[in-house]
């Protein structure tokens, strides 16, 4: 070691605290990097992986097979193209908890520590967590449709309805994780964190239009189950996979209510997650 | 002479259920190409030191600059110039030990040709070349801590802060850590460590401070402070309490210390060991007094705190919020050592 002191050579070759541009560029690059170790950590616990896959499928089974003669679909339509549409939703909301999860085993392991003293760019923590959920949450999709069309899935309305649909859910479930992300950083650890997600997502997922009919829920319920997020973009979806008339509202009605939703989250949740991020100590 | 690192009266309140005053007006400087050692037990406030030193924490009052730059006021020019390795292996447990180098350096903003060589080189250099491509899950506890430090110098960082950078290693990690550290000081580089370990501090640093409730109560070369605390801490058990009372005004008369007498055992500090103890024994045989042990030791951080401030450090001081990881809330008794030495209640003795 006689080379310490020689300075390593920057990408930019510029000093650091440099122009917008190369912040600019840091910024992309830092969210890159990170984005690069969340999906290698997902393929390194393959166990993780299998079981991740697996509860999604259950869920199809177990509603399609199970609950799903109990439960009568207005107009006609075979329950499975029913509830399709809300597995989707559930699987990725249900998936934005490893989120909170990861970024609380982060604090706890004092990787965000060590980020903290280097030049990175400070935000790139939680874009590079939240984009990492986007690449995941596109093979998730891919393989719910797999396993959808297996059951007896048959989406009506054509290849660029059913595409608008997953964009539709992949932007809902990028907005969910910017709020699990504001979970697992102010979580004082992972196991925490998982227990802190389940009281909001439960009653997301299940008072909602994913798997019935909300005019079969009492009706002090029916308004809350109609119109929050998670239901309102199961509709969404619903409406541009099969058809609109079993949704009692036009696409676009529900559409443009998906989109206000996860706007919303967005405007909201990713500078709480920032400042959670700056302040936590 | 240049100076590195600087602190200047910096003050730190945690507040939370209990406050605790982490930093309470610490200063200390370190000369360039030297190591500077931060001595002192759990909730000293050594850790919440080194993270406002390395732009993670903001200080409540006070500065702090490295090589001349305020590290809140450029803090980004400060990343740049340091690197931080610590207890608590920053690494990420998925990746593989070059994965994990190369993402540092490439979070350092370094050209990847570059990080792609470093990482060749830091494997080497920390002796894991083998293991290099293994994810961390199957590396041992002085592996991963050889990694952690081999990422702090991807960037080839000119001043190097290491937070208990061996606590929980077994010796021989410890000394193969401890090697690698000199080299690096040889190298030129300038390096702050914080440790509970005199022995580590006594190797390692040309100079010590020592903290204690966030206060510097000592500052000095390692052999000026043994030499104000004595070479050997020289200890004997009796089988009564009056032998041991007898044996502490024969002790006393050994040297400049006074001995310290606890139920059957005394301890007492001399600059000469063998002769302290062969002088030890016949007087006590003169006086017909049996002991039922008899040991010498080296003096540890324990014995420098009794030394320094007349009491003990306090056993896993709850509610520390700095030494620890920042959620994990690990305890240690950090004065195992002392203890396995001298079996009796630590408390206040003097």
């Amino acid at each position: 070691m006689t080379t310490t002191a020689i300075a390593a050579p920057t990408v930019s070759g510029a000093p650091h605290g440099g122009g917008i541009l190369t912040r600019a560029r840091w910024v992309v690059s830092d969210t890159l990097t990170l984005t690069r170790r969340n999906l290698l950590a997902i393929t390194r616990i393959p166990e993780a992986l299998f079981f991740s896959t697996v509860q999604p499928i259950m869920f199809v089974l177990l509603f399609r097979y199970v609950f799903g003669g109990a439960i009568a679909v207005p107009g006609g339509l075979p329950y499975v193209d029913y509830l399709m549409p809300g597995i989707f939703v559930q699987t990725v909301a249900f998936g934005a908890v490893s989120t909170s999860i990861g970024l609380a085993e982060d604090l706890q392991k004092g990787l965000i520590e060590r980020f903290r003293a280097l030049p990175m760019s400070r935000g790139a923590v939680l874009t590079g967590r939240t984009t990492a959920d986007v690449v995941r949450n596109v093979f998730v999709v891919i393989i719910i449709t797999a396993v959808g069309l297996a059951v007896g899935f048959r989406p009506t309305t054509g290849a660029l309805s059913y595409t608008a649909a997953i964009l539709l859910i992949l932007l809902f479930a990028y907005a969910l994780s910017w709020g699990f992300a504001v979970i697992g950083l102010s979580a004082p650890n992972s196991e925490t964190a998982q227990v802190m997600s389940f009281p909001i997502l439960f009653p997301l997922t299940f008072i909602s239009a994913a798997f019935v009919p909300v005019h079969s829920m009492p009706s002090w319920l029916q308004g809350f189950a109609t119109y929050q997020p998670v239901s309102v973009t199961v509709s969404a979806c619903r409406a541009l996979m099969v058809g609109a008339q079993v949704t009692g509202h036009s696409t676009w009605f529900w559409t443009s209510r998906s989109l206000v939703w996860s706007v919303l989250f967005l405007i909201v949740l990713i500078p709480l997650a920032i400042h959670r991020y700056r302040t936590r100590t | 002479m240049t100076i590195a690192i600087e602190a200047e009266n910096l003050e730190k309140t945690f507040k939370g259920k209990r406050q605790v005053r982490a930093l309470d007006g610490v200063s200390f400087a370190v000369e360039e190409g030297t190591v500077f050692g931060l001595l002192g037990p759990n909730g000293s406030g050594k850790t919440t030191a080194v993270r406002v030193l390395t732009t993670i924490l903001r200080p409540d009052g006070g500065t702090a600059r490295v090589l001349g730059n305020d590290v809140q006021k450029k803090a980004g020019l400060v990343r740049t110039i340091i690197g931080l390795a610590g207890q608590y292996a920053a690494v990420d447990e998925n990746l593989t030990g070059r994965e994990n180098i190369q993402m540092v350096g490439n979070l350092n903003h370094l050209e990847r040709s570059f990080v792609a060589q470093r990482a060749v080189e830091l494997l080497r250099q920390f002796d894991l070349t083998d293991a290099g491509d293994r994810p961390l899950k199957t590396y041992s506890g002085g592996m991963r801590r050889r990694l952690d430090l081999a990422a702090a110098l991807v960037a080839r960082p000119t001043v190097l802060f290491l937070d208990e950078p061996t606590t929980g290693l077994d010796p021989q990690s410890r000394n193969d850590l401890w090697e690698v550290i000199e080299q690096l000081v040889d190298g030129g580089t300038t390096v702050l460590l914080t440790t509970q370990y005199l022995e580590e501090a006594d190797r390692l640093a040309s100079r010590l401070a020592v903290l204690d409730h966030g206060r510097v109560i000592a500052e000095g070369t390692p052999a000026s402070m043994k030499a104000d605390l004595g070479a050997t801490v020289l200890e004997v058990g009796l089988s009564t309490i009056e032998d041991a009372r007898r044996t502490g005004a024969i002790l006393d008369a050994l040297g400049p210390h006074t001995p310290l007498v606890n139920g059957t055992f005394v301890e007492v500090t001399v600059d000469n060991g063998p002769q302290a103890a062969m002088l030890a024994l016949r007087n006590l045989d003169g006086e017909s007094i049996q002991p039922t042990t008899f040991n010498l030791r080296e003096p540890s951080l324990d014995d420098v705190f009794l030394s320094l401030t007349g009491h003990r450090t306090e056993e896993d001081e709850e509610g520390t919020a700095d030494d620890g990881p920042p959620d994990g809330k690990r305890r240690r008794r950090w004065t195992r050592r002392a203890e396995q030495a001298l079996p009796v209640a630590t408390g206040e003795l003097a």
